[in-house]
């Protein structure tokens, strides 16, 4: 029997909602090829249960852990579920990030090639319902069920399109990375039940493992969320699965998914291991800050939107990665005040992070349906076709290259203040590398923004690079609605950061035992998250600045002087054969950064000798790691599963004395 | 908020915004002694204002809303930036809502709009600028980030008033780490403020221009706000120099009085900044664009030297 509705917990109304996706899956399912039924009531429904999750965990932040147990899966096996302000805090941005997603690709999706839409219906529900389902479980066990279902889902939503070759090899080089990351985490579990044989979080929780064995499990959790996560050097699928899959799922892949990996690792790091050491945020540290640098310049030179938008999501998990290093560096010398800090700014910026690359993905997406091209070379101009989606998408620019009022800037801010204020490390080489490391965050968010310049510029700005751009059409009324909604989450996490830290404070709370709630409500409107001499920011007041200064002078011009306006051709030098095709291309304007980072490519050029009478320019831009890693290591794959497969010889005698070998084998070591 | 707190705060806008473009004429005065040209009048920038707000506004056919607000957002947050540096008093209302990283911030912010305006019409020269204002922009942020990390790190605090009240009462301390700052300092200043080793104001040579390429397509009152703002960008910075390297003379909560002495000082140390500044531009050649990049790469190591020298002396 089950309770009284009143007597739901919050943890019963979440099952309730993965129920509810689920049933919507399946709805979608049974009406395959029924687009209007699919798009009209399915995936606003996924939505609204979106909503509805986005309002539960909401008052579950606030509430006392929950758990649960849910009898199914193997006899003897349940699934526990706990409920915590962890949890509470990701699933918050699950629903939250998915309500607008799924309010976006009740426009988005269309009759097409590829997978049938209430199929897809189905995979994107499973795939929110197993990302739900991660982050609620609480034993090992369920915990790989739901990462496998959600690879899964995953895998099958980025092979949407099927029928393209390069879609199928994002989706086998995506699985194979997945594959190997599950490994990990698999291992890393093993490693923290510490032969117990009892797979729950509690009990890993209560063993007390040796340092070896405890870096052990960090290794492997390392590797393990590292690889979905797309750090260096497992970020290979990322730049290819992303761009393949349909907009909204790349946008829940990038937005959220991600989002997972950083929710295990602080899982494992912060709370099942119990004591971390100084030198694993030393690795996390590292590892971050050459993935954000990585992927921030790789960023610079893409060509094709998605794949740009795909690079600046590993430089955002780069800069995740650092938020956590330095929060395991403080929690390793019990500077509870200073691990809080730089939590809270890791935590803030995976729901900025969430809101505005959701919200850029679902541009590029109307962008491809209005225009059919991901090539930021064919583009340009789409402000004046497409103004809602422009403007939507400028706030989402601006958020992500970490400017003011935005949400951007303020994890932004807060990681910088706890790089500055880490008052003396026992470790003299730590106190010494912060600057350093913190001038490279600095470089990078500033090359971010010349990221997200070349992006809008390129795609929204200029004239059209191509006659058919002059009819493309701004987005429906649904595509609208789920980009307006993440927009107002980026404006809400940009204006309102002391009212969000205050939620993040019990999250701070469980896992380094401090927070900066109480200071930060102590100061109202202005942002101090030590002390108002030491640092303050007020977004309202600084953004009602800029306001008050545009408005006043706006008034001031025209009642002093005049109004008058005239439209004319553009100057532009007074050179008046200009066309299109002279703009910077994308490739132009990344050209500084391929020429200053260049070691960071692997570049082909083909350039034209002054006698060609059919010129043509060439340049190819790669991954080191490809060539220098990746092939070689196909290359040893291969290999291997040749010499193997010798002993495959079609005869049956051969194989009766392969069985003969091993049972004498068995018996020596048996009777032993 | 204290009533001579919120009067000297209005009092330093207003002279931010009023005294703006006398400086600018200052240092093209001296620009003109030193090169053996006879000086246009100091006034000349207000004449030039009035000229163009007078004139009325060509604007391209196709540009957008963004082209039309992207003056405005320039000049709102270079005044915002002049509001909350402190130049006469560090009792400041507003300092509060935007610390050192925020300053650099709004300055980024300013830069991304202006360079987004440029692309918009879509013309070569305006992609060319946004390109080349975005390629000095990453590299002279950071390094003016870490020019005010190092005054931080000093006075354990971002908050630019504290800075300066921390740093202006030790007039006897010698600092190492503030000498490398104040070279880079100087360096990105000289970049940001599109000065002669990286880009020449006064250059109309399509092919080495940056900030010009930028408001290429502006005129009339939109060319005037984005000069105007211009000039409080170049106050702006002069100030942030004083506040960090000579924060002396420069009334506190505690002295509203003190704001009568702090104008005439304020006026002589921006008199010699000035005159400095255009001595550092007359002796030095404009440099090739690729070679910006290692001038700006060399003033982030000098700052971040900077800073490590500071964390080395400290211990």
């Amino acid at each position: 029997m089950l309770p009284a509705a009143a007597q739901w917990l919050h943890i019963d109304w979440m099952l309730l909602i993965a129920l509810g996706w689920l049933a919507v899956g399946i709805a979608g399912a049974l009406a395959l090829h029924r687009l209007a039924l699919v798009a009209r009531w399915l995936f606003p429904a996924g939505g609204l249960l979106g909503l509805a999750l986005f309002g539960v965990s909401l008052s579950a932040l606030l509430a006392t852990p929950e758990t649960a147990l849910l009898p199914v899966g193997l006899p003897g096996l349940p699934f526990h579920l706990r409920l915590d302000a962890l949890s509470a805090y990701f699933l918050m941005v699950l629903g939250g990030a998915s309500a607008g997603i799924s309010a976006f690709a009740a426009g988005y999706f269309r009759k097409g090639e590829g997978t049938p839409p209430g199929l897809l219906c189905l995979e994107y529900h499973v795939f929110l319902a197993s990302m739900l389902g991660v982050i609620l479980a609480d034993d090992a066990y369920s915990f790989m069920v739901m990462w496998e279902t959600m690879a899964l889902a995953s895998f099958f939503l980025v092979t949407a399109n099927h029928r393209i070759p390069e879609v199928r090899s994002a989706g086998y080089l995506y699985l194979t990375m997945a594959r190997i990351g599950a490994i990990a985490i698999l291992l890393c579990f093993g490693v923290l039940q510490a032969n117990t044989g009892d797979y729950s979080f509690a009990n890993m929780r209560a063993q007390a493992l040796s340092p070896f064995w405890a870096s052990a499990g960090f290794g492997l959790a390392l590797l393990g969320f590292g690889a979905k996560a797309g750090v260096l050097p497992l970020h290979v699928w990322l730049p290819e699965a992303h761009p393949a899959a349909p907009s909204p799922v790349s946008a829940l892949m990038s937005g959220v998914m991600l989002n997972t990996a950083i929710y295990g690792l602080l899982r494992v790091t912060l709370d099942l291991l119990s004591a971390p050491l100084w030198w694993w945020g030393g690795v996390l540290l590292a590892v971050g800050l050459a993935t954000a640098l990585f992927g921030v310049v790789f960023a610079a030179v893409q060509t094709d939107m998605k794949r740009l938008l795909a690079y600046s999501s590993i430089e955002n998990m780069g800069l995740l990665f650092v938020g956590m290093g330095l929060t395991l560096i403080f929690a390793a010398y019990a500077m509870k005040p200073m691990a809080a800090l730089a939590l809270t700014a890791t935590l803030y910026h995976v729901a900025s992070h969430a809101c505005f690359k959701s919200l850029l993905f679902l541009g590029t997406g109307s962008v491809l349906h209005a225009t059919g091209e991901r090539n930021l070379g064919k583009l340009g101009g789409l402000i004046r076709c497409m103004p809602w989606v422009a403007w939507l998408t400028l706030l989402g620019v601006l958020a992500s290259a970490g400017l003011p009022p935005l949400g951007g800037f303020v994890s932004e801010w807060l990681l910088l203040q706890s790089f500055l204020f880490a008052p003396g490390l026992p470790v003299p080489l730590l106190t010494m590398l912060i600057p350093v490391v913190a001038a490279l965050i600095a470089l990078v968010s500033a090359l971010a923004g010349y990221t997200m310049v070349k992006f809008f510029g390129v795609i929204f700005l200029g004239q059209p690079r191509e006659d058919k751009l002059s009819e493309a059409h701004d987005a429906g009324h649904w595509e609208r609605a789920g980009m307006l909604w993440l927009v107002l989450a980026c404006l809400a996490l940009g204006l309102l950061p002391s009212q969000f830290i205050q939620l993040i404070d019990p999250v701070t709370q469980q896992l380094v035992r401090a927070g900066l709630g109480a200071q930060v409500a102590a100061q109202g409107w202005l942002l101090a998250p030590v002390s108002l001499d030491q640092a303050s920011y007020g977004p309202i007041i600084f953004l009602l600045g800029i306001l008050a200064c545009f408005a006043l002078a706006f008034v001031l011009v025209r009642r002093l002087y005049h109004g008058r306006l005239r439209r004319a051709i553009p100057w532009a030098c007074g050179f008046p054969w200009g066309t299109a095709r002279m703009q910077d291309s994308a490739e132009g304007f990344g050209q500084p950064i391929r020429q200053i980072f260049e070691p960071f490519f692997l570049m082909r050029r083909e350039l034209p000798s002054p006698f060609d009478s059919q010129p043509h320019y060439r340049v190819q831009v790669d991954d080191h790691f490809w060539r220098w890693l990746y092939l070689p290591l196909a290359e040893l794959a291969a290999t291997l599963a040749r010499l193997i497969g010798r002993l495959q010889q079609g005869r049956i005698a051969v194989y009766l004395l392969y069985s003969f070998l091993t049972l004498i084998a068995t018996l020596v070591v048996v009777a032993r | 908020m204290s009533f001579s707190g919120l009067l000297s705060q209005l009092l330093e806008i207003l002279l931010a915004v009023a005294l703006a473009p006398l400086l600018s004429g200052w240092v093209s005065q001296c620009r003109a002694w030193l090169q053996g040209r006879r000086a246009p009048s100091l006034l000349q920038p207000y004449y030039l204002l009035h000229k163009l707000f007078n004139k009325e506004s060509v604007l391209a056919e196709h540009a957008s809303p963004l082209f039309r607000s992207a003056p405005y957002i320039k000049f709102g947050c270079m005044t915002l930036a002049c509001a909350i540096i402190p130049t006469l008093s560090t009792d400041l209302p507003l300092a509060p809502a935007a610390d050192a990283i925020a300053l650099v911030g709004l300055f980024a912010l300013a830069r991304v709009f202006i360079s987004l305006a440029a692309m918009d019409v879509g013309t070569a020269f305006g992609s060319m600028g946004a390109r080349r204002e975005m390629l000095i922009g990453f590299l002279a942020e950071p390094a003016l980030l870490m020019v005010l990390f190092s005054a931080s790190l000093i006075s354990k605090s971002t908050s630019l008033t504290t800075i300066v009240e921390t740093l202006g009462h030790r007039e006897l301390a010698i600092y190492p780490g503030l000498a490398f700052a104040g070279v880079a300092f100087t360096m990105v200043s000289l970049a940001e403020n599109a000065r002669v080793p990286v880009d020449n104001p006064a250059t109309h040579l399509e092919l080495t221009m940056i900030h010009e390429a930028l408001i290429l397509e502006y005129s009339g009152r939109h060319l005037a706000l984005l000069e105007w703002a211009a000039s409080l960008k170049l106050f702006a910075y002069s100030c942030i120099g004083l506040a960090l390297f000579f924060p002396w003379g420069v009334a506190e909560a505690q002295a509203p009085l003190a704001m009568l002495l702090a104008l005439p000082v304020l006026v002589g140390k921006l008199a010699v900044g000035g005159a400095l500044m255009a001595a550092l531009e007359t002796l030095s050649a404009k440099m090739r664009i690729f070679r910006v990049p290692e001038f700006l790469a060399t003033a982030f190591l000098l700052a971040v030297i900077g800073m490590l020298v500071h964390l080395l002396l400290a211990r």
